[in-house]
């Protein structure tokens, strides 16, 4: 019986349904899934999509859809619902997919060493010379067991016939591995029964494999460990979360190509306590943009030199430099016959229909047959969207034919294929199935016995009912592909492997300068935002109890946040119209026009927290991500003032747990000393710097502002249960300079700071700290009396004493800039004219 | 057979300090059929920390120096001895048609073995990094090409082509100035018609590479000082199986065939792959290089 599921569900007679067989019955190793979807509720299936939801959300899956300096990442979309493959049915896809590895494989060695497929010509010298992909310097080179292709991805499609084809190969770096890991995390959890039950087979031997093979073929003196780097193009990169994911996930350092530098020729990490070689680069990156000395000048993403290193056989790359170059589709129509000659072997599986112009027939048939062909760029680096002959009219036509005719060899044609279908979970509707265009792309990753596919994948599900195109950038999503096993099911699961007791490693001695100065900027900008919320929490809820009244204590805290860059003056000018307070405090915190409001900061601290994912517990993420959405919530409508305060409030509570995490959850090698640091600069910073301010105005104000002073250090508990009366001068600036037990004491943040660079200078040498010793000697000696005896004066000095302490605070800031981070000294690039 | 001595030096003066520089040089000639190096001497400073020599994908000799301490100035000094004997083709006529030759390089599909030299050609005819090949340059290239004529005299057309049409100006480009700026100028140096050439040479279908190398600096009594003598200097090779060496070059901006006053260094796709001096720095601020190339005459 039909049942409500398949209500929506449509079934067009020329396209394969993965799910329901030609009568409409569902395929036997779907029937589990089925019945489960039947007899869950509806209730009980919608609160599980939103769960999903909520995990991708709060782990941070995203993918850039553009390389936006502002850092825009959209959500990873995934429906709930795996694609699911018999285990009969992935032998088969096992086989083609190992087969045409060795064969890509096999095919650049040959190019990279000999080019017999040339000179027989097997393929056409236009597909190699004038790809932008064949790297000339890499010629001759022969990587460590003649592995080219470390990892092989490969996108697949079913025809309605019901056998697979492949559409396309991703041989430079392929993508996606780890969000295919992370959608089995999460729909694993989401029918956490139904995956044991079915016995789904588990995707994390595959990535242990890829360990044990990049370390065996590391090039390592002996008794030396390899140290493996994930290399990536940086944050900008639409799959930034996929790379600092698999850096978690297989414990490698990411790094960004300024982290590393050749020497002669051995690669270095740059590391905290000097250059640490490395020996695989796991890289992320395209290949030309690689070394800027010998590939593409104008890479600032480079390692200078790396080729020379790569020629020596001193570092393994994976992929191989110049791998890319099977990536074009234009060579697929050669491939039955280069299989035959390099491995004596009928291709297995069959590519999609695939002219390349560049052969005149073939050129003829795509210009005549354009609607049923899509027209793609024959190069990788071809910045050339497919073009659907259908599509095409008038203009736009003759004007493709014209450029096909004027560069043939730039072009591809390939036959549509009319996708298969699987079902997806309807969001809209009520326990409803929807029919999309699925797709599903394979990994392999080469060992030394041969290769091995992942038994899983990334599916993706097209956007609308008849997409031609599978994108995550055009509104597609994701899916978890569930392959069954016949047997038993392997529990592999990442467990580390037996460590001896030499092997132990206690300190992070691979921490990069630039993660060491992230995290110190991280400390800062956090801090930094929590000072600033308690500064604007003291001022609104002042404002909020005098009923919008202006009385002299507000206009005190007022001008502190003026001073402190905070709020904006009534007036800039003496022109300008004044500005009410209201309006001002509102703006300090949710325009993020003004790099000095909460917003702003706020955006610092996720920014600076995006640089260091791979560092950062996913208890960190949610706690950020939080925020986040705080502030997208605040962007429409600016909340009125009660609303604020509330803000202000969850904004404290995630800091705080920010720094419960930094200070419990953290280990604490030299990188979490540098987190410390950064927060210890920025708090003695701001409490030297407010209190100064204060203590300037009191003669002016006198005790009006001692209430304030109390709650911005968090202190109006401590000074109760001390004297249980209104606070006076004396005692207030006790306790909230002198007092070493008060953590929002200034001596106990100087003495703090202190202790922890004193720790740190046993490690990475002397950090000149004189001018805090000396400051933190004149408060130690500071005679309280003062401030009987004349209490104007007593401030005045304390005050200046402050102030020197403030910028001391910062001058070591900048000193450990200088002496410890990457120098992100000017690239450039020297190349001499004729 | 003409004998030269041939000094070129280049010197960097760096705003601020270097931490460290990796350069590639092509400073070494290479050899070939009409020409021989009989001594060569490299001198840098300062003393390089590494370095390592060896031959590019072209066959050209490269040298690879890094300097891992900080320094202020870079001097590197290339000297040499070359020999040259006369090269020029015997004739600018049937070799064979430009349209034949571009037909016969083109694929053939269904395993037909190309020959070992075309392949090798081919290397040349596609485009390269500095060196895009627009339709555009076809067209200008276009009244050069009718169909039939041979190739070297098609070649010697477009190089006569560029000599009238465009002006020589170093101020009109840099080292990055693309081709089709170039052809819209109409202004350059050796190095932009020298690309333009290739470019023009590739959109129709013939393999064509730059070739980078010196002039003697002041000629015989009576001959005019060629243009680009006080520097390294660029033209291009063609394709041109049949001949005596199966490429002939020629001189864009001097509108002439070279022969025994060019010295060949080395040959690439383009300028990216023969760039006398290409390198990475960290720091040094701004730095413009002083070169000097001084070619003199040796007695025999």
């Amino acid at each position: 019986m039909a049942s409500t599921l398949l209500s929506r569900y449509a079934c067009p007679p020329d396209r394969y349904d993965e799910m329901l067989d030609e009568g409409g019955r569902v395929r036997p190793h779907w029937r589990q899934l089925f019945r489960h979807l039947e007899s869950a509720d509806a209730a009980g299936m919608s609160q599980r999509v939103e769960v999903a939801d909520r995990w991708i959300q709060e782990d941070g899956v995203a993918y850039n859809v553009y390389a936006d300096p502002k850092g825009q990442e959209r959500p990873w979309a995934m429906d709930p619902l795996p694609l699911v493959i018999a285990a009969e049915e992935w032998r088969g896809v096992v086989m083609a997919v190992t087969q045409r590895a060795r064969l890509l494989n096999a095919m650049l060695s040959d190019l990279y060493n000999g080019q017999t497929l040339l000179a027989d010509g097997l393929l056409p010298s236009a597909l190699v010379f004038g790809q932008h992909g064949f790297l000339w310097p890499c010629i001759g080179a022969r990587p460590p067991g003649s592995v080219f292709l470390h990892q092989y991805a490969v996108d697949l499609a079913r025809s309605p016939d019901g056998n697979w084809w492949v559409i396309g190969d991703r041989t430079q770096a392929p993508s996606g591995a780890g969000y295919a890991l992370q959608n089995r995390l999460i729909v694993s959890r989401v029918f956490p029964e139904l995956f044991r039950d079915m016995r789904v087979q588990h995707l994390a031997s595959f990535f242990r494999e890829l360990q044990d093979s990049l370390e065996h073929w590391a090039p390592v003196e002996a008794g030396e460990r390899p140290l493996i780097v994930l290399l990536t193009p940086g944050p900008y990169n639409e799959t930034y979360f996929e790379h600092a994911y698999l850096a978690r996930y297989l414990g490698y350092p990411l790094v960004e190509g300024q982290d590393l530098t050749v020497r002669g020729d051995t690669v270095y990490l740059k590391t905290l306590t000097g250059l640490k070689r490395v020996h695989v680069i796991f890289r992320r990156q395209d290949d030309d943009y690689c070394d800027p000395l010998e590939l593409r000048g104008d890479s600032a993403l480079g390692v200078p030199g790396l080729l020379v290193a790569v020629r020596a056989g001193r570092v393994l790359v994976s992929n191989a430099l110049g791998s890319g170059l099977p990536g074009s589709g234009a060579i697929m129509g050669f491939l039955p016959a280069i299989a035959r000659r390099l491995l004596g072997e009928e291709l297995l599986m069959p590519s999609v229909a695939t002219w390349w112009c560049g052969e005149k027939p073939a050129r003829e048939y795509v210009v005549d047959n354009l609607d049923k062909l899509v027209i793609k760029g024959a190069y990788p680096t071809q910045r050339f969207d497919p073009l659907f002959g259908r599509e095409l009219r008038g203009a736009a036509r003759a004007d493709i034919v014209r450029r096909i005719r004027a560069r043939p060899q730039a072009y591809v044609a390939q036959e549509l294929v009319n996708l298969s279908q699987a079902p997806t979970w309807s969001r809209e509707h009520d326990q409803s199935l929807l029919a999309r265009s699925v797709g599903l792309r394979v990994y392999a990753v080469a060992t030394p016995q041969g290769y091995q596919v992942m038994p899983g994948g990334l599916s993706r599900v097209a956007g609308g009912s008849n997409a031609l195109v599978l994108s995550m950038q055009r509104g597609g999503a994701a899916k978890d592909t569930w392959v069954l096993a016949d047997g038993a099911v392997s529990t592999f699961s990442m467990l580390k492997r037996v460590i001896g007791a030499r092997d132990v490693v206690r300190s992070g001695s691979n921490l990069s300068s630039r993660v060491v100065e992230n995290l110190f900027w991280f400390g800062r900008y956090a801090e930094r935002f929590d000072n600033a919320a308690r500064l604007l929490r003291v001022a609104v809820s002042r404002f909020i109890d005098n009923a919008g009244e202006t009385t002299p204590d507000l206009e005190a805290v007022i001008e502190l946040c003026i001073l402190a860059g905070i709020v904006e003056p009534g007036r800039k000018d003496e022109d300008d119209p004044w500005v009410p307070v209201g309006t001002r405090l509102s703006a300090a915190i949710f325009d993020t026009s003004a790099s000095s409001s909460l917003a702003s900061m706020i955006r610092q601290v996720l920014w600076s927290a995006s640089q260091l994912r791979e560092r950062l517990s996913l208890d960190h993420w949610h706690s950020l991500s939080r925020l986040q959405s705080d502030l997208q919530i605040a962007k429409g409508v600016r909340p009125a003032l009660g609303e604020t305060l509330m803000f202000l409030d969850r904004v404290l509570q995630v800091s705080s747990s920010l720094t419960g995490f930094s200070m419990d959850n953290m280990t604490r090698d030299n990188g979490w000393r540098f987190l410390v640091v950064g927060r210890r600069i920025e708090r003695l910073g701001f409490l030297a710097a407010a209190l100064g301010d204060f203590l300037t105005s009191y003669p002016k104000q006198e005790d009006l502002g001692l209430d304030w002073v109390l709650e911005l250090t968090d202190s109006i508990i401590t000074y109760r249960s001390r004297y249980s009366r209104q606070p006076e001068l004396l005692a207030v600036v006790d306790l909230v300079v002198f007092d070493d037990s008060n953590p929002h004491a200034v001596i106990f943040q100087l003495q703090a700071l202190l202790r922890y660079v004193e720790r740190l200078a046993r490690d990475v040498g002397e950090v000149p700290v004189d001018a805090l010793l000396a400051e933190e000697e004149i408060l130690r000696n500071f005679d309280l009396a003062d401030f009987e005896t004349g209490p104007d004066e007593a401030c005045a000095a304390l005050a200046a004493h402050l102030g020197r302490l403030e910028s001391a605070a910062y001058g070591l800031s900048d000193l450990l800039g200088m002496r410890y981070f990457t120098h992100v000294d000017i690239v450039s690039h020297q190349i001499l004219a004729s | 057979m003409a004998r030269y001595h041939v000094l070129h030096e280049t010197r960097y003066d760096y705003g601020s300090a270097v931490s460290l520089s990796q350069q590639t040089l092509h400073l070494v000639p290479r050899e070939c059929a009409w020409q021989v190096c009989r001594s060569f001497d490299l001198a840098i400073e300062p003393v390089p920390s590494w370095s390592h020599r060896g031959k590019d994908a072209f066959g050209n000799p490269v040298e690879w120096v890094a300097f891992h301490q900080p320094h202020d100035k870079l001097h590197v000094r290339a000297e040499m001895d070359v020999d040259v004997r006369p090269h020029l083709p015997s004739s600018l006529v049937a070799v064979l048609a430009w349209d034949e030759l571009a037909e016969r390089l083109t694929y053939k599909g269904g395993g037909v073995a190309p020959l070992a030299a075309d392949l090798l050609a081919n290397r040349f005819r596609f485009e390269s990094p500095h060196v895009r090949v627009k339709h555009e340059l076809a067209i200008f290239a276009d009244d050069c090409f009718a169909r039939g004529v041979d190739v070297l005299e098609a070649a010697r057309a477009l190089m006569e082509k560029i000599y009238t049409e465009f002006e020589f100006d170093p101020e009109a480009t840099t080292v990055a100035t693309p081709v089709m700026e170039v052809l819209e100028k109409k202004k350059g140096v050796c190095q932009d018609f020298a690309h333009l050439m290739i470019a023009c040479l590739r959109a129709k279908g013939i393999p064509a590479r730059y070739v980078s190398g010196y002039l003697l600096t002041h000629p015989p009594p009576g001959q005019p000082r060629m243009v680009g003598a006080d520097a390294s200097h660029a033209w291009v090779g063609v394709y041109a199986p049949g001949s005596e060496h199966g490429w002939v070059d020629f001189d864009p901006t001097n509108n002439l065939l070279p022969d025994t006053q060019h010295i060949t260094l080395a040959w690439g796709r383009d300028f990216g792959d023969v760039s006398p001096l290409r390198g990475v720095i960290l720091g040094g601020g701004g730095h413009e290089p002083e070169v000097e190339v001084t070619v003199t005459p040796l007695e025999d």
